[in-house]
């Protein structure tokens, strides 16, 4: 019977120590960069002084005694910060085209909904009111390419007009552009889209339409890719695509001689309030009455309709952190409960209770920074794979007050989590902690 | 004039309230221990040994009375001055060793240094200087956990002389001890005593560790009875 028992313990024994194996080699990305750090820091003598002239020694000492309580730990702060860092950046992106909308620009739509049409006579007229630079009018194309799933933005535009309002946000070679405004069939696409379907220069492309069909009945309509063009700014979308209206205009088969909206550059932001008033007094009580917007309001708008991504961003975070109060706090709680006994003795060494306060802050801390920057690291990865995913609508980067308010949540949930661990240390008394083993 | 008395205890007092109850354990309690003296404390539970120990190492604070260490007066002092005090004055060694598991055997003699000022290369002296004294320089690497318990007592006696403190303070140094182990501690400690001029108080209840001691003294009810008993 005894030696069953001893059997069956060594078998539970060997299963706890594969378990715990691969739960560290999962998890080694995130703990390998800490233990290099710890290692160094008792092998070599100038970065262990460094350490110890910091008072940091003891906490790093403190932090890699339960190697598998360390990982785990570590791993659910990795996870909650890539999360943060991942959706911040993509909410980011995502009002990034309302912060980069240019001041000096309108977008004119009909009054009842952007989805109804305008009739194209309405920009030479709005071309005459007095304030205005230039006017483009455009249409959705409602475009794809080879499969109704590969969806591709696209836009029949007035091609002589489209730089003289998007100069501030489309970059194109002249060579090309002019090119593009030679050839009906061409089409100036972003490098974005054309990194996704691999498109280069002179291909011929065809394009199929989810709304419009051809005269002939047919949806797919062949360009020429005669132009790819730039974002000036890094974060300028590049999905879109832009073909000539009259091309488009003249071989589908319905709705013809109407356009979706106009883009509308004026001369100075000043003077918008005063165009917005004259452009939907012009049309007021005509079948197309129109409203007309800041594009910055209109962006504004548009992203609205699509959801409140801040609130779903804020409420995923929220809870990925509210994970990381419980499971560093309680982990910390549970490390300082351990060492009572040796708190005491520390105390009894001649370590001031302060000392002991903030050696258990900064190791609470240590182990938010380490998850969270491995976090922050991952973030970068993640958000380049999703630049060059396929299909990915925005091009979304790591700001720089992404990353400080990363570090400052990494701080202040490390000083938050240890807080309550480093009072009872504070405030433990010798003779108990010493009683206690 | 220059006093050989290093502690003092005039008319000390402790006592505390449990529940409704007030438990002296001491109440007008006087003695004194001279510079180079290996006192041992002797008694029964509960007869105030540990509670002695506590106030003579400051971890403690008597609630009446003075106490004076080295012509200066300690019992007034507030927490913060006290750990320093504690850190500059006294070394202690504990029943059950009290070693950090997370350090080696160097590491944890050297933990008292990382309160003073001393440099990195000063520090390795001196954790070299006491591992030597006790006889494990050849096991300064290794971890506590892989040292028998005789050893481990001898790396918190390195621990507790590596600041050069004038007093040690010694809880049943040899009460986790096999006899053999116990009385090569013992005989570190009277050399330490003897040979460097070490003064140091011992709690034990073991009459034959009493022995190596230079006097006993006898504590019941917190009073010291047949006073002095020669070693």
């Amino acid at each position: 019977m005894k030696a069953l028992n001893n059997i069956v313990g060594k078998i539970f024994g060997a299963i706890g120590w594969l378990i715990k194996m691969i739960l560290l080699a999962i998890t080694s990305p995130v703990w390998v960069p800490f233990w290099l750090l710890a290692w160094s820091v008792e092998n070599v003598p100038i970065i262990r002084n460094f350490f110890i002239t910091i008072d940091l020694y003891l906490p790093l000492k403190n932090l890699s005694r339960k190697p598998l309580r360390f990982a785990l730990t570590s791993v659910a702060i990795f996870v909650a910060f890539l999360i943060y860092v991942a959706l911040t950046s993509f909410d980011d992106a995502m009002n990034a085209g309302v912060e980069l909308s240019a001041d000096d620009r309108l977008i004119s739509v009909n009054k009842i909904n952007f989805t109804q049409p305008l009739p194209i006579s309405y920009v030479r007229k709005v071309e005459t009111v007095e304030g205005i630079d230039s006017v483009v009018h455009m249409n959705w194309f409602g475009g794809y390419y080879q499969d109704p799933r590969q969806q591709v933005l696209t836009f029949a535009v007035d091609e002589t007009k489209l730089l003289d309002v998007y100069k501030s946000s489309i970059d194109v070679a002249d060579d090309q552009l002019k090119k593009w405004q030679q050839n009906r069939q061409g089409i100036l696409v972003g490098e974005a889209i054309a990194k996704t379907h691999g498109w280069k220069l002179g291909d011929r492309i065809p394009l199929s339409s989810n709304i419009f069909s051809q005269q002939d009945g047919n949806s797919t309509w062949e360009f020429v890719v005669e132009g790819i063009y730039k974002g000036v700014n890094v974060q300028d979308d590049t999905n879109g695509v832009y073909i000539h209206y009259k091309y488009f205009n003249e071989t589908q088969s319905f709705g013809g001689d109407y356009i979706g909206w106009m883009g509308i550059k004026t001369v100075d932001p000043s003077v918008n309030e005063q165009v917005i008033k004259k452009i939907d007094e012009m049309f007021v009580n005509t079948p197309f009455e129109t409203e007309t917007v800041p594009e910055k309001a209109f962006n504004k708008s548009f992203l609205a309709q699509l959801g409140n991504i801040g609130l779903i961003v804020t409420s995923v975070v929220f809870a990925a952190f509210f994970i990381i109060l419980v499971i560093v706090g309680f982990s910390m709680v549970l490390a300082i409960r351990e060492r009572t006994n040796e708190i005491g003795v520390m105390k009894t060494l001649g370590f001031t209770s302060g000392r002991i306060f903030k050696m258990v802050l900064v190791e609470s801390t240590l182990l938010t920074l380490i998850g969270g920057t491995a976090g922050l690291a991952a973030g970068t990865f993640v958000l380049d794979m999703l630049n060059n995913a396929p299909q990915f609508p925005v091009t979304v980067i790591l700001k720089d007050y992404i990353v400080w308010q990363t570090i400052g949540l990494m701080l202040f949930f490390g000083l938050i989590t240890g807080v309550i661990p480093a009072r009872s240390a504070l405030r433990l008394n010798i003779i108990t902690a010493l009683s206690r083993r | 004039m220059a006093s050989d008395i290093l502690y003092d205890l005039r008319k000390v007092s402790k006592s505390f309230v449990k529940g409704k109850e007030k438990i002296t354990i001491f109440d007008g309690l006087d003695m004194s221990i001279k510079q180079g003296d290996f006192l041992a404390i002797m008694g029964p539970s509960g007869s105030g040994k540990t509670t002695l120990l506590n106030m003579l190492g400051g971890v403690d604070q008597p609630t009446g009375g003075e106490v004076w260490f080295d012509g200066n007066r300690v019992d007034n002092l507030s927490e913060g001055q006290l750990a320093k005090w504690r850190a500059n004055n006294i070394g202690f060694i504990f029943q059950f060793y009290n070693l950090m598991p997370m350090l080696n055997a160097e590491r944890n003699v050297e933990l008292p240094l990382l309160l003073t000022n001393l440099s990195a290369k000063q520090r390795k002296q001196s954790v070299a200087t006491a591992l030597e004294l006790v006889g494990l320089a050849d096991r300064a690497k290794h971890m506590t956990s892989e040292m028998s318990g005789g050893q481990q007592q001898r790396v918190a006696i390195a621990r507790a002389i590596v600041s050069d403190p004038k007093l040690m303070l010694c809880d049943e140094p040899t009460g986790d001890l096999d006899r053999k182990t116990a009385d090569e501690i013992l005989e570190m400690l009277q050399l330490l005593n003897e040979k460097f001029g070490k003064t140091i108080v011992m709690v034990t209840h073991d009459p034959s560790a009493a022995t190596y001691a230079k006097r006993t003294l006898h504590l019941d009810k917190g009073e010291f009875v047949a006073k002095e008993l020669a070693a």
